[in-house]
């Protein structure tokens, strides 16, 4: 625990590694169905709002604020997805930044909205400020728990028919509806699944932050849960949580780099990704890594040449 | 068992198919040939549900189809293979199988999460008929192997294999001998007489005439989106009508 804290991760930080990882694996979900669905941050901020309201104003305990943000996660989920899920890659991308931002801009303008039409004040997410002075009752064994619920979730998915679906819907979505494979519905099941797990992460960083604002979860919180994944690798779901957890440390690590940190974390980033495009999760790009360090290129161009 | 009546298809201001008429009976291998961009792949695609008639009706045993989405119609007992091979290349060949058989399993997620019997014993199930498909196609040492790095034979036969993992009655086979050598053709020409004895149909497209020979009942020749011929293989041989399609008009006065 003490080389730990040396390096830069407290407590705190370990338990924002694991919301984050909590978060990699709610992008993994659609990424490894073939949607490229950045609606997780709003997702994620339905959860916070909700969460935060259901302990702050009716004094719920955290288990069923949990619950509770998952539901309504889950519930906008659903028509949100019927739509927006015909859309692919780039569009799908752009759909779902827009839920995003609408999601955002409502939770801003909610009391005023609710004021206008009610005509009584209205005091629930209190606009721009957010949310202040929330409890941090989250546990870090909470956080553990919860993902090892969600890594055995992923494990099993992996290994049942509705699992090689998703991946069946990834690699071609004609030739995967042609086998016999409901595609509108496993892709709309597998949005909602993620929304759910974007939900709970919403409401389990809420009560760690102490306070909430709408925009804590705009583009670049939508950004860096991708970045998450796309770190650490989709080619399984331990991939995002590895994401997660370095994309989280790293700057907490780098403390002593002063202000050259952000230099070098960024350079660290750009090496994953040029050098390990899978992401670091993945074997085939590290042994891809291991050949060309002990084969020098222009040595192994030589060669073919001389052959 | 399948039944196309005046099924046109539009593209635009392009005609694609022009009222088709065409029936596949039952426990009978149907060929159907034509030029290249005579329509072919437009009707199966249309048949399997990935594309939609303009209009006209496409009945499987007496019941509309052309309207439902693709998963439907491979549940009603239609499958396909397609032109150019789309196996899920990232997964193994037994993987690949598995998927096949995605519409008949029955167990949700949530029997995967709990393992309750039910998922038990249809995964066993899945994985003995995958087995079966893989020896009777004879792939059994692919079945581990990633689909993609097989050999282009491998993955042809794959992909036909995977279409009866679906447990189809008719299945409808696009151009399946292209790129196979005469000896790997006329083995898979034994695969499609096999789908025959197991009591199945078969739609197949073609270009290789010695394989129409030897598998096909009878042939329906498209050219421009119309049936110009209906018959066996040896009259469609002798039928100056499709000689023509093929190799345009007999000039007499010699401009050739």
């Amino acid at each position: 625990m003490d080389f730990f804290r040396s390096i830069g991760i407290t407590e705190i930080v370990f338990q924002f590694m694991l919301v984050n990882s909590i978060l990699g694996l709610s992008i993994y979900l659609t990424l490894y169905t073939g949607m490229f669905s950045l609606a997780n941050a709003g997702f994620m901020a339905i959860g916070a709002y909700t969460g935060v309201i259901l302990t702050q104003n009716f004094d719920l305990p955290l288990g069923v604020a949990l619950i509770g943000g998952m539901i309504l996660g889950g519930l906008i989920a659903i028509p949100i997805g019927y739509p927006v899920l015909r859309l692919k890659d780039i569009y799908l991308a752009i759909a779902t930044i827009g839920f995003g931002e609408v999601v955002r801009i409502l939770i801003l303008n909610f009391d005023t909205l609710a004021e206008t039409l009610t005509g009584q004040e209205v005091k629930l997410t209190r606009g721009a400020l957010g949310i202040t002075g929330i409890p941090k009752i989250t546990e870090t064994w909470q956080l553990i728990a919860f993902l090892i619920v969600a890594g055995y979730f992923m494990i099993r998915l992996h290994r049942s028919r509705f699992g090689r679906a998703m991946a069946a819907i990834r690699q071609d979505e004609q030739a995967a509806a042609n086998m016999g494979i409901n595609v509108v519905y496993v892709k709309n099941a597998v949005f909602i699944m993620s929304a759910i797990l974007a939900a709970a992460a919403g409401v389990l960083k809420a009560h760690l932050t102490r306070t909430i604002s709408p925009g804590d979860f705009g583009f670049d919180q939508a950004v860096s849960i991708l970045a998450f994944a796309v770190l650490g690798g989709t080619s399984t779901w331990i991939g995002p949580i590895v994401g997660g957890f370095v994309l989280t440390a790293l700057p907490e690590i780098l403390r002593d780099f002063k202000q050259y940190r952000g230099i070098v974390n960024g350079s660290i980033l750009l090496l994953v990704i040029v050098y390990l495009p899978g992401g670091l999760i993945n074997p085939a790009g590290w042994s891809r890594v291991w050949r060309r360090l002990r084969q020098p290129p222009a040595e192994t161009g030589g060669t073919h040449a001389r052959t | 068992m399948l039944e196309l009546d005046k099924v046109t298809r539009l593209f635009g201001g392009l005609t694609a198919l022009n009222n088709v008429n065409m029936t596949v009976p039952a426990n009978r291998i149907v060929g159907l040939i034509g030029p290249n961009g005579a329509g072919k792949t437009t009707l199966i695609n249309n048949i399997s549900g990935l594309d939609h008639p303009t209009s006209g009706t496409i009945r499987l045993n007496g019941e509309d189809i052309q309207k439902s989405p693709p998963h439907r119609i491979t549940r009603a007992g239609i499958a396909r293979t397609y032109q150019n091979i789309r196996l899920f290349s990232d997964m193994t060949a037994l993987e690949n199988l598995l998927i096949g058989q995605h519409g008949r399993g029955k167990a949700t997620f949530f029997d995967s999460l709990v393992f309750t019997p039910r998922y038990r014993a249809e995964e066993r199930e899945l994985h003995e008929r995958a087995m079966q498909l893989l020896e009777r196609f004879k792939l059994t040492h692919a079945g581990n192997l990633r689909a993609g790095n097989l050999p282009y034979g491998d993955q042809r036969r794959l992909e036909m294999a995977r279409a009866l993992a679906t447990n189809p009655k008719l299945v409808l086979l696009d151009e399946p001998t292209a790129g196979m050598n005469p000896i790997e053709t006329q083995q898979l020409g034994e695969q499609i007489n096999r789908l025959q004895e197991d009591g199945l149909t078969a739609l197949v497209i073609e270009h290789d005439m010695s394989l129409i020979h030897q598998v096909c009942d009878e042939v329906y020749v498209l050219n421009f989106g119309q049936i110009i011929a209906h018959g066996t293989p040896d009259e469609i041989k002798r039928d100056p009508v499709v000689i023509e399609a093929y190799l345009g008009k007999d000039e007499n006065d010699g401009a050739a």
